[in-house]
C-alpha cells in the first residue's frame, strides 16, 4: 500500500515540486491539489507548499483562504488527518482559521534566505512524532512574513499544550517566542516558516528536513493502515 | 443608493510596523527631528450598492471581519458616505 500525500497548489505556489520529489524519495505517492478542486481525494496527509498564493496580495494566505480546496482540508483535518504548511502554506493554514496567531514582517524590515538552526520542541506534532525533542535541525528559511505573533492567551495555551513544535536557536526575524512551528491542539495540523524539503539531500547542503517528512509519511501510513 | 467607502486599515498597538519604523529613522535624516509615531497603513476604497447607509455600513462590517483585516495583527476604521 503506497502513502498518499496531497499537495495544494494555488496560483503563485511554487514549492509544490520540491515537497512531491521528497515525498516519492520516501516511498509515498504525491498528487497535485489544484486550488479550485473542491476535495482532496481521500489522500492519507496534506501539504500546504510554500510560494506566493495569489500573490500574497491584500496579506499573505488571505485570498487563498477562500479556495474551494480549503473547506476540503479543513475537513480532513476535522477528521484527524495530517495537515503541514510550510511557509506561505503556515501563512494560509494561519488565516484560515486551522491554526492560530498570525505572520507579521520580519523584524528589520529583510527578505531572510539563508539556513536556520532549528530545535525541535516538542514530537506531539505529524511532523516530530518520530524526533526527539532537543534535536537540532539545520533547515533553510525563506521569507519576509515569518514573524509569529498571537495575544498572550494564546501563547500560553500554546507552551502549556506542548504546541511549539519547532524553536530558532537564534532567532532571525523576531518571531514570538522563537517560535518557527506550531501545532493545533491535537498536533494533527502543523505550520512552519522553515522549508524541510530543501533540506533533503547532502547535495542541497542538509539533509535535515527527511526526519520531519519522514516523520509525517510515517504518521500518514499508520493512519492509512488503520483505515483499511 | 451606491455609497463611497473607505476603510483605514492599521497595525493594532504593539504589532510590530517595521516600515512606520524604517521611515521614522529616516525623516530625520531629512532634518525632520520632530517625528514620532509613524505609521504605515492600507486604505481600500470601494463603492457599494445598499439600500441604507447602516446596511451598507453592516455589510462593509462583515467584510472586514471575513477578509479586509485580520484582527490578530490590524485594526480598522471604516467611513461611509453617499455618493450624488
Amino acid at each position: 500500500m503506497t502513502t498518499r500525500v496531497g499537495i495544494v497548489v494555488f496560483p503563485g505556489t511554487n514549492c509544490e515540486l520540491d515537497v512531491a520529489w521528497v515525498v516519492e524519495e520516501l516511498g509515498g505517492e504525491a498528487e497535485l491539489l489544484w486550488h479550485g478542486d473542491r476535495s482532496v481525494r481521500d489522500v492519507d496527509a496534506v501539504v500546504v507548499p510554500g510560494g506566493f498564493a495569489h500573490g500574497d496580495y491584500l496579506r499573505t494566505g488571505a485570498i487563498a483562504r477562500f479556495s474551494p480546496v480549503m473547506d476540503a482540508v479543513a475537513d480532513h483535518a476535522a477528521a484527524g488527518g495530517p495537515v503541514v504548511g510550510i511557509c506561505n502554506g503556515f501563512q494560509v493554514l494561519t488565516e484560515a482559521g486551522l491554526l492560530p496567531g498570525a505572520l507579521q514582517k520580519n523584524a528589520g524590515l529583510t527578505f531572510l534566505c539563508q539556513v536556520a538552526e532549528l530545535e525541535v520542541a516538542s514530537n506531539r506534532s505529524v511532523l516530530t512524532h518520530d524526533v526527539p525533542v532537543g534535536t537540532r535541525l539545520h533547515i533553510p528559511i525563506n521569507h519576509f512574513e515569518g514573524n509569529y505573533v498571537c495575544d498572550p492567551r494564546t501563547l500560553r495555551a500554546l507552551r502549556d499544550d506542548d504546541r511549539i513544535v519547532v524553536r530558532y536557536v537564534d532567532n532571525p526575524n523576531g518571531s514570538l517566542d522563537d517560535i518557527a512551528g506550531i501545532s493545533n491542539e491535537a498536533g494533527n495540523v502543523v505550520g512552519l516558516m522553515p522549508h524541510p524539503e530543501r533540506a533533503s539531500h547532502a547535495l542541497l547542503g542538509s539533509a535535515d528536513g527527511v526526519v520531519l517528512l519522514q516523520s509525517l509519511l510515517t504518521n500518514a501510513t499508520d493512519r492509512a493502515r488503520a483505515r483499511v | 443608493m451606491r455609497y463611497a467607502v473607505r476603510i483605514d486599515v492599521t497595525h493594532l498597538p504593539g504589532v510590530l510596523d517595521p516600515q512606520g519604523a524604517t521611515v521614522e529613522r529616516a525623516l530625520p535624516a531629512l532634518g525632520y527631528d520632530n517625528v514620532s509615531e509613524v505609521s504605515i497603513a492600507k486604505t481600500i476604497r470601494l463603492a457599494l450598492d445598499a439600500p441604507s447607509e447602516s446596511e451598507a455600513r453592516e455589510q462593509v462590517e462583515r467584510m472586514c471581519t471575513q477578509l479586509l483585516a485580520n484582527p490578530v495583527i490590524e485594526r480598522y476604521t471604516v467611513e461611509v458616505e453617499e455618493q450624488a
